[in-house]
């Protein structure tokens, strides 16, 4: 029973009907799914409208009655917005009865508005069209006073201001249509309608998560970026320029405009990227400030000679210390000791003693370039990036199993799935926009099955919620497993078309009774069978997956169930099929492409890949060395070991980001010469003898890839603050001055190589990224969209077969004892990027998650005797810190959760640094953990500051 | 070890997510009252009406927990809870409400006869601790203004002495109406002609041909024929539902409570023979909250239907409103009956296509189907004999105000207001006929000078009126048409679901500037052309009538 055959039609959309009728006297022709007024638009008639947003995942609701026409004989008028032509229909958009009753309702709806001279947003769309009707004033009296909303702005990003509200529910559908986070509603009714925020309650005070959706589709200005506002609460939306280019946050890829009043970003609307459809979340919405932030690293530092020793910053890592460890230097002073420094070292040493940790923050030409350093001017593969703590094991089993490291579908393919499965993976808080498309597939009528340890609020949308023993996933998807080959729901002629090794699988699977494994992952046998069954059996489902998946020793092992599970049901290469790891960081998903990976060249070629070494050779004209080099976790223990004495590392932050801290700042103290690039001062930037001063995102011009394998452009914003230069820049001056002959003149130049050493570049030009913004890889013509959804046909392996890798249950490295009863997991909050390096200092987001907190079961502070808000202090055999407890009903209990954001009570000072084999990523998600409460007289020094 | 934040606050974080918190005590008592059953979106109103009838008012906490329980946000379930009347939402630190509600009834035909007064005496003269007064629209019992409703239980004639005697002695819940049982009914040959359908002695087809000879129209107040109804519904794919629409809500009209109340079987096995014809999956009634007498009835009758294999367990929905008029706009309906709030659709589609649920729906007001057994039993000649020429069979007016006995008429259709006059005993004593309002609130304004038209579907549209749910309200001399407009124009805005710009805000404007002593008729002109053309619903499209009836008719009381 292959589902190939049956592949749905459900993408390309059903074949449209034409209606042919008459509009304002001509004859025209209309689609079937358009409505009046989009036709009458596309003849060159624009009809009034305010709460029709022509704009994608907006529903026309016809309320307003801005955009009112006449038909035929018909008793009453229509909104064109709303109403579809039927054959043979006479519409009149210019009829007087239809003029005037469009006028009437302005002239209703500017009673009430606050004068345009005071008006929250004077550039409103709802000003722009009452001046187009002629209209500035309203014959009808003003409501009284005391009917008059008051403003409210317990939000500090958005200022609501209702009095200017026109009831168009436009916030309404943007809350819980196209972002579907479900705060705004329309309470009461007739004229005391209100809209609101929960139950009535202040913005800043409610569930809102500040996507900012309902700013950006506000037609009057009753809510706007409060950045916009002055002390009156007036302001317009009017920018001297406006850039467009892709968020720097998360994997998501949304594309964004950039609206530049006096050289700032004034405010940050969504734009129409392929992942993104005009949506953002609060980071990319609200979260630009952090590039003018006084801690800005503006000129090069390099280490003062009477600077304290670095072991001291192992007891007091406080960054208002920089200048008694460094000072300031020119480019070339800086970039001379920088580069001297790793040639020596290199020179004595070899080049294995030095180590490069780039960025996957930073541009596809970036990495690309910083790669090709670390290979061709350090001489070894000492090269890796975030990804190892991220998706490392993921990786492994993508290209182990099915010959690839990337997704085989973007998220946006949920809109044709009947099946979505989320399993460790938050996206609400992690990929929010990604999340959107899943909300709104629920309501379109997919099932949604999230499994997690953890709730979250995906958990309310989900038809399944699995919450299930943390470090018990392949127990659980073995499980799964077994139902479906047991029920023989498993897709034989596609596995035996494009699989090898089910038959080890099922002979190991047949251990994996649920009624078993239910007592390794506490979940019911009969839920497990459920859920395999709506998986197996849908038409099209698809799979996506975090770090809950990744961050274990047996992430890899994880990783291969997700891809057995698809591979048995043939739930790949169709529409709505599919799996996906979502990758974290804006650019990891091009930056591990560009080769910042120490186990293959570029394109994951593999070092032992003769062809590919010698086509870099002959480009890059240097030998290569053909042994892997060494990853994150793995340089930390070289360091220590003296392996490793020198280090490069541009945009990361491992005195942050690294398991067990103590040790990991220990190896970087000890360092004998470390060079960091970055825009802030960074905790690892402390421990460095020259620290180079680089551009942020908004100051530069550079590709990055994300989760969907789109390559987008990021366009130059504003101009470089002080004396920092692009990282590029940087890199080929390092370059230089370590003997290479580099002569890039601009990203597009680094551009042009890349595409010679990765064929996944093929038909992806600048000039076509300068044009479209975004191209898909792979893509198959210049002038042929990149390819959505791939290995519809066999996988990119040797004999072009996927694999099934068995699992078997490994435990977590460290379980829970007597000494250390809880289960410690990490990760990230929505308003907080990675270590807070650029969020802690963005005003709005810094103002709602200011300080550090642990996640726990209601019952279990209870248990500890004290209230939510306490703090405590969590041991592990690592670390301890102290912070304040949260109390989450989503925990389970014996659970803590604790976001690795803030230095003041950094997570990564109690992970386990114990890896997955083949992966070699770190199990940042489960280690033993015990807490106590702190007393409340304890000093407040101990709190953050 | 003292570090330093990155950021510049150093503020606490927050000791709980984002929002408002569910309290464990609210959440268990949620999960008690709502039972073991399935959880249900659909059934939110009906879940809210649980949480207000045991607590007297539905707290925030309360309300936080029912949203988590049903997987809703809080925003849905508060602006459910918070578009209908008789839901008190009260948030934290406010004040619930004393555990006696009286509503007095402040539609036309009440407030002509004192209801204001009454409603201001009652404040007045009970203790606010144990009592309060809200004003409240018609509850249908138009006959015996001025009405109010002590707690559950319905009270006409009202006066300050007898509602403290009600609310002294603790009466406070319905009284239940005699009615003919199952058994007395099936003595009288009742649902004989429900199982005659069932059992194949007569086709779908040959009722619906009945009825459309018969000319059995829409007695909501739309007066579609009956029998294309059903031809229309059939057309469209199963599952179909059928839908009861018992939320008679427009002021003056009192008919179906009467029927609801009194022939309880009658109307159901009218439904039930109609729910056959289109082969509907499950039947459901919107039954309005303001008549807790016939909601006990029908309880308890379709129990027994069920009991007696007249139907299958459940086929029956019935679904309580909460004290919102538009609901008894169709589409509105609909809404209300999904659990959502209660805003009229933009049509096309029209319900017959695309109604309850999305599924084709046949929608019924209750005095239509109550007809049905009736032109069965006795055939369509006979029912058309009934009218006067030219206007085909029975109607019932609720005939209010200035007469000397008010009530219910079943009359011919087509009866004019003199006649109806004449039958409910002539004008009440020192009354002169001035004026009627010949379909309800919406129906318009007509002087005592058309007394004599015709009462039927179409018949009064070039006098800018309307028939509509037959509901008489008799005016007289003693009456002032701008207050009377007032009156109407208050309710309207009172009513308005808020959904469109020319309703919501129009109704508004036009009370204020139907407040000056002198109108301004020509943006009042401009206004009500504007609401006609450009509200969504009928409401809307309706209000301005009594605006214009008092401008076309009786321009030397506003000029």
């Amino acid at each position: 029973m292959s589902r190939k055959s049956k592949a749905k039609g459900k993408a390309n959309g059903a074949v449209q009907k034409v209606v042919r009728f008459s509009l304002d006297g001509k004859e025209v022709e209309a689609l079937h799914s358009e409505t009046i007024w989009q036709v009458a638009q596309r003849h060159g008639t624009s009809i009034p409208h305010l709460c029709w947003l022509p704009e994608p995942g907006y529903r026309a609701d016809g309320n307003c009655r801005a955009c009112m026409v006449e038909i035929g004989k018909e008793r009453v008028l229509a909104a064109s917005c709303i109403r579809k032509p039927e054959s043979g229909m006479e519409v009149s958009t210019a009829s007087k009865r239809a003029v005037s009753a469009r006028s009437m309702v302005m002239e209703l709806l500017l009673a009430d508005q606050p004068p345009q001279e005071r008006a929250h947003d004077k550039q409103s769309r709802f000003w722009r069209q009452a001046k187009e009707m002629g209209l500035a004033s309203s014959r009808f009296p003003a409501r009284k006073e005391q009917e008059i909303p008051s403003a409210d702005f317990s939000h500090g990003a958005m200022a609501v201001q209702l009095d200017a509200c026109i009831h168009c529910n436009l916030c309404v559908r943007a809350c819980r249509e196209v972002q579907v986070n479900d705060v705004i509603g329309m309470a009461h009714r007739g004229s005391e309608e209100k809209i609101v925020f929960d139950f009535d309650d202040p913005m800043g005070e409610s569930t809102c998560v500040a996507c900012g959706e309902c700013v950006q589709a506000c037609p009057t200005g009753a809510l706007m970026p409060a950045s916009l506002m002055n002390e009156a609460g007036e302001g317009a939306r009017q920018s001297e320029r406006q850039v467009d280019s892709v968020c720097p946050y998360c994997g998501v890829g949304c594309q964004i405009t950039y609206h530049i009043n006096d050289e700032k970003i004034a405010w940050v609307d969504g734009r129409e990227g392929p992942a993104n459809q005009n949506r953002l979340c609060v980071k990319g919405r609200f979260g630009f400030d952090y590039i003018s932030h006084k801690d800005r690293l503006l000129k090069p530092l390099v280490r003062r000679d009477d600077a304290p020793s670095k072991e001291t910053l192992l007891r007091n890592l406080d960054r208002s210390l920089l200048m008694e460890h460094f000072r300031e230097a020119s480019w070339d002073e800086a970039l001379e000791a920088a580069a001297s420094g790793l040639k020596n070292l290199r020179d004595k040493h070899g080049g294995r003693s030095l180590a490069g940790f780039g960025s996957a923050k930073c541009s596809n030409e970036e990495a690309f370039l910083f790669q090709k350093l670390v290979r061709t001017g350090f001489g070894s593969n000492n090269v890796d990036h975030c990804t190892r703590l991220c998706h490392a094991s993921s990786v492994a089993a993508l290209m182990e199993t099915i010959g690839t490291g990337a997704v085989t579908a973007p998220f946006t393919a949920v809109a044709d799935s009947d099946v979505i499965v989320v399993i460790g993976a938050n996206p609400t808080e992690n990929h929010p926009v990604a999340a959107t498309y899943f909300k709104q597939a629920v309501k379109r009528g997919a099932k949604l099955i999230v499994m997690d340890p953890r709730g979250q609020a995906l958990a309310r949308h989900a038809t399944y919620m699995l919450q299930f023993r943390p470090g018990t996933d392949v127990a659980l998807l073995n499980a799964m497993m077994h139902v479906i080959v047991e029920e023989g729901l498993h897709d034989s002629q596609y596995i035996q078309a494009h699989t090898d090794g089910f038959d080890a699988l099922r002979k190991h699977l047949r251990g994996c009774e649920p009624e078993m494994m239910a007592q390794i992952c506490g979940i019911p046998p009969s839920l497990i069978r459920t859920v395999a069954r709506e998986y197996a059996r849908a038409d099209a489902s698809i799979i996506f997956w975090g770090m809950g998946i990744s961050q274990h020793v047996h992430g890899t092992d994880n990783a291969r169930c997700l891809i057995s599970l698809a591979l048995m049901t043939g739930h790949t290469g169709r529409p709505g099929t599919g799996l996906h790891p979502l990758r974290g960081q804006n650019n990891v998903q091009g930056a591990s492409d560009a080769g910042l990976i120490p186990m293959v060249f570029p394109d994951y070629r593999k070092l032992d890949d003769v062809a590919a070494k010698m086509r870099l050779e002959d480009l890059w004209g240097k030998p290569l060395d053909g042994d892997p080099g060494l990853t994150v976790v793995e340089v930390v223990h070289a360091i220590h070991d003296g392996d490793i004495r020198g280090m490069y590392i541009l945009g990361e932050n491992p005195a942050m980001s690294d398991p067990d801290l103590a040790h990991a700042r220990g190896a970087l103290a000890s360092l004998e010469h470390l060079v960091v690039q970055d825009i802030f001062p960074t905790e690892t930037a402390l421990f460095a003898d020259v620290i180079l001063p680089a551009t942020a995102w908004p100051e530069k011009e550079g590709t990055v890839t994300n989760t969907n394998r789109q390559v987008q452009l990021g366009r130059t914003a504003l101009a470089a603050p002080g004396d920092v230069r692009a990282d590029w820049w940087i890199t080929q001056e390092l370059a230089r001055r370590m003997g290479l002959k580099w002569n890039y003149d601009s990203p597009a130049d680094v551009f042009a190589e890349m595409k010679q050493a990765m064929d996944s570049l093929d038909n992806i030009t600048w000039e076509r990224l300068q044009k479209e913004s975004s191209v898909t890889y792979p893509c198959k013509g210049d002038s042929l969209a990149g390819e959505d959804i791939i290995f519809s046909d066999g996988f990119p392996t040797e004999d072009g077969r996927g694999r099934f890798v068995p699992a078997s249950i490994v435990p977590p490295d460290e379980l829970p004892d007597e000494e250390y009863p809880m289960v410690l997991s990490t990760g990230r909050q929505l308003e907080h990027w990675h270590t807070g390096a650029m969020t802690r200092r963005a005003k709005q987001l810094d103002a709602i998650e200011p300080s550090a907190s642990v996640s726990m079961a209601p019952r279990d502070i209870e248990r500890l005797g004290i209230s939510a808000g306490d703090r405590i202090r969590i041991t592990t055999r690592r670390g301890t810190i102290e912070l304040a407890t949260r109390s989450d009903p989503a925990i389970l209990e014996g659970m803590l959760f604790v976001p690795f954001a803030y230095v003041e009570a950094a997570a990564n000072l109690l992970t386990n640094p114990a890896l997955d084999p083949f992966g070699k990523i770190p199990e940042f998600k489960f280690c033993a953990a015990r807490v106590e409460p702190l007393s409340s007289d304890a000093p407040e020094s101990l709190a953050a500051g | 070890m003292a570090h330093s934040s990155n950021g510049q606050h150093t503020s606490k974080p927050r000791p709980f997510p984002k929002g408002r918190q569910t309290p464990a005590q609210a959440r268990d008592d949620i999960v008690v009252l709502l039972g073991e059953s399935e959880r249900n979106k659909e059934f939110l109103i009906e879940y809210l009406h649980l949480i207000q009838d045991k607590y007297k008012h539905i707290s925030a906490e309360h309300l936080a927990a029912l949203a988590s329980e049903l997987k809703l946000s809080q925003a849905e379930v508060y602006e459910v809870a918070t578009f209908y009347h008789h839901f008190d939402v009260v948030k934290e630190g406010e004040t619930p409400p004393p555990p006696i509600t009286v509503r007095v009834c402040e539609s036309l035909p009440c407030a002509i006869k004192g209801a204001g007064r009454l409603a201001r005496e009652l404040g007045a003269g009970l203790n606010a601790e144990r009592v309060r007064i809200v004003r409240a629209p018609c509850m249908g019992l138009c006959d015996a203004a001025p009405a109010v409703m002590i707690g559950r239980r319905q009270v006409g004639s009202a006066s300050v002495e007898s509602v403290r005697a009600q609310v002294d002695a603790g009466l406070v819940d319905i009284d239940v109406p005699r009615y003919p049982r199952l058994q007395d009914y099936r003595a009288q040959k009742g649902y004989a002609q429900l199982e005659a359908c069932r059992a194949g002695q007569r086709t779908a087809e040959e009722v619906i041909e009945m009825l459309t000879k018969a000319g059995l129209r829409g007695l909501g107040g739309a007066g579609f024929p009956t029998g294309r109804k059903w031809s229309l519904v059939r057309e469209h794919p199963k599952p179909r539902y059928l839908v009861i629409n018992a939320d008679e809500g427009e002021p003056g009209t009192f008919k179906d409570r009467f029927y609801l109340r009194s022939m309880p079987h009658r109307f159901l096995e009218g439904m039930l023979i109609a729910a056959w014809a289109v082969e509907a999956d499950a039947a459901y009634i919107y039954l309005r909250d303001e008549y807790p007498d016939a909601y006990h009835v029908l309880q308890k009758e379709i129990r027994v239907l069920e009991e007696n294999d007249l139907c299958p367990p459940g086929y029956i929905q019935l679904r309580r409103g909460a004290g919102a008029y538009i609901c008894g706009e169709e589409s509105a309906m609909l809404e209300s009956i999904e659990g959502k709030r209660g805003l009229p659709r933009h049509r096309p589609p029209f319900a017959a296509e695309v109604g309850l649920f999305g599924r084709p729906s046949l929608i019924h007001n209750v005095e239509t189907v109550t007809w049905i057994c009736s032109i069965l039993e006795k055939g369509a000649k006979w029912f058309i004999d009934q009218g006067l020429s030219g206007h085909p069979g029975l109607r019932s007016y609720s005939v209010s105000g200035r007469v000397a006995n008010p009530g219910v008429r079943v009359a011919p259709a087509g009866i004019s207001a003199n006649k109806l006059i004449e039958i409910c005993g002539g004008m009440a004593h020192g009354h002169t006929f001035k004026a009627y309002l010949p379909g309800g609130a919406s129906g318009g304004i007509l002087p005592a000078k058309l007394g004599d038209l015709p009462l039927d579907f179409g018949t009064l549209d070039e006098y800018g009126c309307f028939v509509g749910s037959h509901a008489v309200i008799i005016l007289s001399d003693k009456d002032s048409m701008p207050a009377v407009a007032r009156n109407l124009i208050d309710f309207f805005k009172k009513e308005s679901c808020g959904q469109c710009t020319p309703c919501r805000v129009g109704c508004e404007k036009a009370l204020e500037l139907m407040r000056a002593p002198k109108w301004d008729q020509q943006l009042l002109d401009e206004l009500s052309v504007a609401m006609q053309d450009a509200s969504i619903c009928g409401l809307g499209q309706a209000a301005p009538n009594p605006i214009r009836s008092v401008q076309r008719y009786f321009q030397e009381e506003i000029s």
